[in-house]
């Protein structure tokens, strides 16, 4: 089932004549014949949460908005940057007409005076070809000034971003947009309220993958979006499969149709190499990991849903799904993202910039085997004075590959804290002094 | 002077955005792609271009890393060495194709033409390994086809 990635079944959709002889801004031309109140409450029973990672209500989102408000603005996130993540790209530059139809979609439903599109700067040829794209949807009148004969009027832009993780956050995004430090904002004011969006102004921020639903949506209404997958859970997914396995890529799934045992090896094409699967980060870097016990282990056959992987004490998030094998260190797996979330730090708030420098330290000295005996307690003590404490999740998420590496993985941990370097095969050892002080770390307490 | 080359550009990019503060990052890119680099000439063209004060455009530049603060080769590679990359051998890719081009700590080949940096994830994570030349993606690499990249950039630039 694919209602995001066409392109499967209709190679050219990127192109716009091929997009509009397949449907391609009926919907649009739908919603803009409708009030702005049904758009949004079509979309609102259609349950679509957010594809970006944290899962919010669309509908409940584009509904903060104040209709009375002169200027708001469509901000759509694709910054598309946490580990193992790629399924906005495929869509930007597979079927981009279906991104820009559903962001004009919420921008007649909450008046915007224009539509950002916030591209990673990384995804530089991507970016290209979006605004080739947006230009020729402007001669057909899909986009620009009085679009399709309405009294709608909305510009699309694209911007690049500069290789900054923290802009995926949507106030730092909006602060980057605005010319600044990509670094987040103070909460309250919400972006959706006046004095805490773009330029002051209210603004919907919406992922990529999100505001593709949309024309799905509103074309072939709320009761047939819904009738896929759970209720929970409605539509599809794109699942990112990264890691130790035969065939990865993305793949779109409906929710609740699939476990991650077919995710793996129907879809997957199996571990590589035929060997035993160890641990799953179903959320890219932020998730908590996954233990699994080799390619049998019954927590293979969880279905994929929000709701199903939060019981298994993880999260969906955007799907970034990276599978390691049985070969791997899971603490060299901790002390890499650990490293990605030191790098990535805006250096805003003091506990996610002094904590991530510490955690990385700390378990740099660990991998090299000269771990002090109060080492797994100052990792405890750093993650303590991290929670709740910062103004974005990424303070709040950058102790996880540790701590749950401690907790589920302890004998791979264990070891390395014992003093031994290699405690099980290791097929990616660390990449040694040209990145690591290890030995020079003062101890932290 | 950038204003006086790129005239058509610079005014398209201002058009874009409500403030002219909102220029600074596709001017920064303008710049750098000008210079090679962004050096303090850019810096200043940017600044007075989005009535900002240069320290404010050099506090921009330094937090982005896909603006040089320092010259680099006509040829700037970012190897994505990230945990999913890292899975499927990235960091000996990388490790292979840094010793390849004799780059010194600061990832400048010996002659100067080449400069390679480690990068975080580049969401090319199905196509490992990979690498970006000057922002251009080249995946599902070895360190023999990065080599033949290599060697093709260094044939034009001798050209």
């Amino acid at each position: 089932m694919n209602i995001i990635y066409r392109e499967i079944d209709i190679p050219d959709i990127r192109e716009l004549d091929v997009y509009v002889r397949n449907g391609g801004y009926t919907a649009l031309k739908k919603a803009l014949g409708m009030s702005r109140a049904d758009v949004i409450n079509e979309v609102k029973a259609s349950n679509l949460r957010g594809r970006g990672g944290a899962g919010f209500p669309t509908g409940v989102k584009w509904s903060f908005i104040p209709q009375d408000n002169p200027i708001n603005y469509v901000v759509v996130n694709a910054d598309e940057s946490e580990t193992g993540t790629f399924k906005d790209r495929q869509i930007m530059e597979n079927n981009p007409h279906q991104l820009i139809e559903g962001a004009l979609i919420c921008a007649y439903a909450i008046k915007a005076a224009a539509v950002y599109i916030y591209i990673r700067g990384e995804y530089w040829d991507v970016g290209a070809a979006l605004e080739k794209a947006i230009d020729d949807a402007r001669a057909q009148n899909y986009v620009g000034d009085g679009i399709l004969g309405s009294e709608f009027s909305c510009p699309v832009y694209v911007h690049l971003g500069a290789g900054a993780y923290i802009c995926g956050e949507e106030s730092a995004l909006l602060e980057s947009l605005e010319g600044k430090l990509g670094q987040p904002r103070v909460r309250p004011p919400f972006p959706a309220n006046k004095g805490g969006g773009l330029y002051g102004e209210p603004t919907v921020i919406n992922n990529v993958e999100t505001l593709a639903n949309v024309p799905f949506i509103i074309d072939k209404g709320a009761a047939a979006y819904k009738a896929m997958g759970t209720e929970g859970s409605t539509g599809t997914k794109i699942f990112c499969l990264s890691g130790h396995v035969e065939k990865p890529g993305n793949y779109e799934l409906e929710f609740g149709k699939h476990t991650l045992r077919d995710l793996i090896f129907t879809y997957g094409g199996g571990m590589k190499g035929g060997r035993q699967i160890k641990g799953i980060l179903p959320s890219g870097g932020s998730g908590p990991v996954i233990r699994v016990n080799g390619n049998d282990d019954p927590i293979l056959d969880t279905p994929l849903t929000y709701e199903d992987l939060q019981k298994l004490g993880s999260i969906l998030g955007s799907a970034s799904v990276i599978i390691m094998d049985e070969t791997v260190d899971m603490t060299w797996v901790a002390s890499k993202v650990t490293k990605f979330f030191h790098h990535e730090s805006c250096g805003k708030c003091t506990p996610c910039r002094e904590g991530t420098y510490w955690l990385d330290k700390t378990i740099d000295r660990i991998m090299a085997g000269t771990a002090k005996p109060n080492d797994v307690d100052l990792i405890h003590n750093v993650a303590n004075n991290m929670k709740g404490v910062t103004l974005c999740a990424l303070g709040e998420f950058a102790a996880n590959p540790i701590l749950f590496t401690i907790k589920h993985f302890p004998e791979d941990f264990q070891a390395h804290v014992n003093g031994a370097q290699k405690p099980v095969a290791t097929v990616a050892p660390q990449r040694g002094a040209r990145t690591t002080t290890a030995a020079a770390a003062p101890a932290g307490d | 002077m950038l204003r006086d080359k790129y005239t058509e550009q610079i005014d398209a990019t201002f058009a874009k955005y409500p403030t002219k503060r909102s220029a600074v990052m596709p001017l920064l890119y303008l710049a750098q792609q000008e210079y090679g680099w962004v050096n303090q000439q850019g810096i200043d063209e940017v600044a007075a271009l989005c009535e900002l004060d240069p320290t404010q455009v050099k506090s921009i530049a330094g937090f982005y890393t896909m603006y040089s603060e320092k010259p680099k080769g006509k040829y700037w590679i970012h190897v994505c060495t990230d945990l999913a990359c890292a899975l499927c051998g990235a960091d000996e890719f990388y490790d292979s194709l840094r010793d390849y081009l004799h780059a010194d700590a600061d990832g400048n080949s010996e002659d100067g033409v080449f400069t390679i940096d480690p990068v975080m994830c580049l969401g090319a994570c199905d196509k490992a390994p990979m690498m970006q030349c000057n922002f251009h993606f080249h995946e599902n690499l070895d360190i023999e086809k990065a080599k033949a990249l290599v060697e093709g950039w260094r044939a034009e630039e001798q050209q």
